[in-house]
């Protein structure tokens, strides 16, 4: 793809800023032993609530969730931040965000316990993200800025 | 030229190797990101660290997990009686092991419709107490069926088919009390009954589970602590709080001094529906004929039969103990386990029927002032049952404030003299708990996140012992057979019971008297 200079600085700025978003989360889990997914899931509200709820019912489910959660979280947050296997981190990212904004979706008449930080009307900040790592996804840019460069190199070269 | 020739060096560098420096540093480019984010993270944890070893010299959060001491063998089997089987007295047999297969069913499809149902697994999941029922009082005949139901079911099972026989119904209590093959008896029915039941079943040497509050009057107080002392049975009156886990963590940290000189408790009933006010929902098939009025009525005054009164007794002083016996009890009981108030040295209390004005005489709503002068501490009670408002239970000293419920907060005051450095060097900042303790968590934090408070705070997190949820009721007959297998005296025994009654009466008769009671402790006397 042919990006001037400015369209890729701030692509591979939006990149590494959403990578370093999910890096964080992750990171904040993984040393907190107390952190557990199932508040948030039983806080579930809308038209998934019940399979969100499902998921914390169980014990199991919820250990397994816990650790696909976290260890999903730094997976992606790594891809995003060093352009390594970016296309699979971000299409991982959006179907982490999107379960994230189905089990809160901000829409009228749904109430949580947990407090939001903002006011939000259908769209909210998980929604942009998820848009955001859209547009990461369709201008890529890790094969010029990102390990995507070593990695896709035959990739690259077929591309050429 | 120069030029060039670098352009023309570079490219057959980069057809040998595909990649030239400027490749691989555009390729790096995350990493230094990636450090950033390192520094900057370990800096962040640095200073959480910092801030929470802060908090630990300051107070020791090391509370321990005091729970059940004792272990007891559940050997001996023990024969259990039940005297009033409606609503409270069938939650006892179930918490005692005994649901009928008719509720089990409906616990068991609910499951299977509704995964976060969880009353069929945890009912299976609570512990077998080795006990058997072999009698049943009611004097309402469709109470007494279900009770029968319940008791037979010694499987568990749902199936009816599957059940044991059904134990004997007595229509007398009396006859209870005189049968050999019953050791133990839970008393359930109305307060008025509370007392004269208890005594008679010590006198027959009964162990005795009863209800809260422990009695309806001032005189039979005493003549039930005679009778428990003198007959040596094993007495447990009905407050489950007594089990609840943030309760012996809430008396270590007072004990601990964390809250410095405690000085105000406040506990409140925040009640806003007809049910919550005891108006409660009368049967349909309940009449003359399956109902052994008189014998209901026993010590009350004598009055017409009434359906009323006799589903929603809990209105009427002729068998109640109205706001101060029935809910205010719970709270009294949980701050004297926590404080070790003990009888309080003055009462005073106002209030009135302000809301449910349908005939009832007892008020619905109520403040009342108990004052300690040997600990410097008032204990403050207020009712009202036409709001929701929660307004918790509270300890205040002049360090720290602390709010218990199934959780426990501590937050330092900002005046505190204990925390002042603390606080104005920002690390302990008064709008954030110094100490939280969420009994579903897996161990103890010093700071909780605001959102898992706030999850905590509406129940969404469920109460745990050893990774199980389990129901407080169970762990406190539990404790009561223990005490009977070990000849041992349960949480709440007949001294914590005495300190209740008299609480209670105190302010009920502050409130029927218009006037300040006082208790005399030489005399052992309310004057």
């Amino acid at each position: 793809m042919n990006y001037s200079k400015s369209q890729l600085f701030w692509l591979v700025t939006l990149r590494v800023l959403i990578g370093w978003h999910f890096l964080f989360e992750g990171v904040v889990k993984v040393v907190n032993p107390n952190w557990s997914s199932i508040g948030y899931l039983m806080d579930s509200g809308g038209f998934m609530a019940g399979f969100f709820q499902g998921m914390a019912a169980n014990q199991s489910t919820l250990q397994v969730i816990d650790f696909i959660n976290i260890w999903g979280l730094i997976a992606i947050g790594l891809g995003l931040i060093l352009g390594s296997f970016t296309r699979i981190a971000t299409i991982a990212g959006i179907l982490l965000l999107s379960l994230y904004y189905f089990s809160h979706p901000p829409f009228p008449g749904i109430k949580y316990a947990m407090p939001m930080e903002g006011s939000y009307l259908i769209v909210n900040k998980i929604l942009i993200e998820m848009v955001a790592l859209a547009v990461v996804f369709l201008f890529p840019t890790s094969r010029e800025f990102g390990l995507d460069k070593f990695i896709c190199r035959k990739q690259n070269k077929k591309v050429e | 030229m120069t030029e060039d020739l670098k352009n023309i060096a570079g490219e057959s560098n980069q057809k040998k190797t595909g990649i030239n420096r400027r490749d691989i540093l555009k390729g790096l480019i995350g990493v230094p990101v990636l450090g950033v984010f390192a520094y900057g993270w370990l800096h962040k944890q640095k200073l959480d660290e910092a801030a929470k070893k802060s908090i630990h010299e300051t107070i020791s959060l090391d509370i321990s997990n005091r729970l059940d001491g004792k272990v007891v063998s559940q050997d001996r089997q023990i024969r259990l009686g039940i005297i009033g089987t409606g609503g409270r007295g069938r939650y006892l047999l179930k918490a005692a092991g005994f649901l009928s297969p008719k509720t089990l069913k409906i616990y068991h499809e609910e499951a299977s419709k509704n995964k976060m149902d969880k009353r069929y697994a945890e009912f299976l999941a609570q512990p077998d107490l080795n006990i058997v029922v072999n009698g049943i009082c009611d004097i309402y005949d469709v109470n007494a069926k279900k009770g029968q139901a319940a008791a037979a079911n010694i499987t568990r099972e749902y199936d009816e088919t599957k059940v044991g026989q059904p134990p004997k119904r007595y229509k007398n209590y009396k006859e209870l009390l005189a049968a050999t093959d019953i050791d133990a008896v839970i008393i359930a029915t109305p307060d008025h009954w509370h007392g004269p039941m208890t005594n008679e079943a010590a006198r027959a040497g009964k162990h005795v589970y009863c209800e809260k509050p422990m009695t309806w009057t001032v005189a039979e107080t005493y003549e039930v602590v005679k009778a428990v002392t003198e007959s040596g049975i094993i007495f447990q009156l009905g407050h489950q709080n007594r089990q609840t886990e943030s309760y012996f963590k809430a008396k270590e940290a007072i004990e601990k001094g964390f809250l410095g000189k405690v000085n105000l408790v406040e506990v409140t009933t925040n009640r806003n529906t007809p049910e919550g006010a005891w108006v409660y929902k009368i049967d349909a098939e309940a009449n003359q004929n399956n109902i052994d009025w008189q014998q209901f009525l026993g010590p009350a005054p004598n009055h017409e039969f009434s359906l009323e009164r006799f589903f929603r007794w809990r209105c009427w002083w002729d068998y109640s103990t109205g706001l101060s016996g029935d809910l205010f009890t719970h709270d009294y009981d949980a701050m004297n386990q926590i404080l070790g108030l003990g009888i309080p040295h003055s009462a005073v209390a106002s209030g009135g029927i302000y809301f449910f004005k349908d005939g009832r005489t007892v008020p619905d709503v109520l403040q009342m002032a108990f004052e300690y002068p040997d600990r410097d501490l008032t204990l403050l009670y207020s009712a009202s049952q036409a709001s929701e408002k929660s307004r918790g239970r509270l300890i205040m000293g002049n360090d720290a404030w602390m709010t218990i419920d199934n959780n426990l907060d501590i937050y330092a005051d900002p005046a505190s003299v204990r925390y002042k450095e603390k606080i104005e060097a920002g690390i302990i900042d008064p709008a954030v708990p110094i100490y939280s303790y969420n009994p579903g968590r897996k161990q103890v934090d010093a700071i909780t996140s605001p959102t898992e408070k706030y999850f905590a705070g509406r129940g969404l997190l469920y109460t745990y012992r050893d990774g199980q949820r389990v129901d407080p009721s169970h762990l406190h007959i539990k404790d009561w057979l223990d005490g009977i297998r070990s000849n041992t005296q349960p949480m709440c025994n007949i001294h914590r019971g005495f300190e209740e009654a008299m609480t209670a009466h105190m302010g009920t008769i502050a409130y029927r008297e218009n006037r300040k009671t006082f208790w005399d402790k030489e005399k052992q006397v309310i004057v």
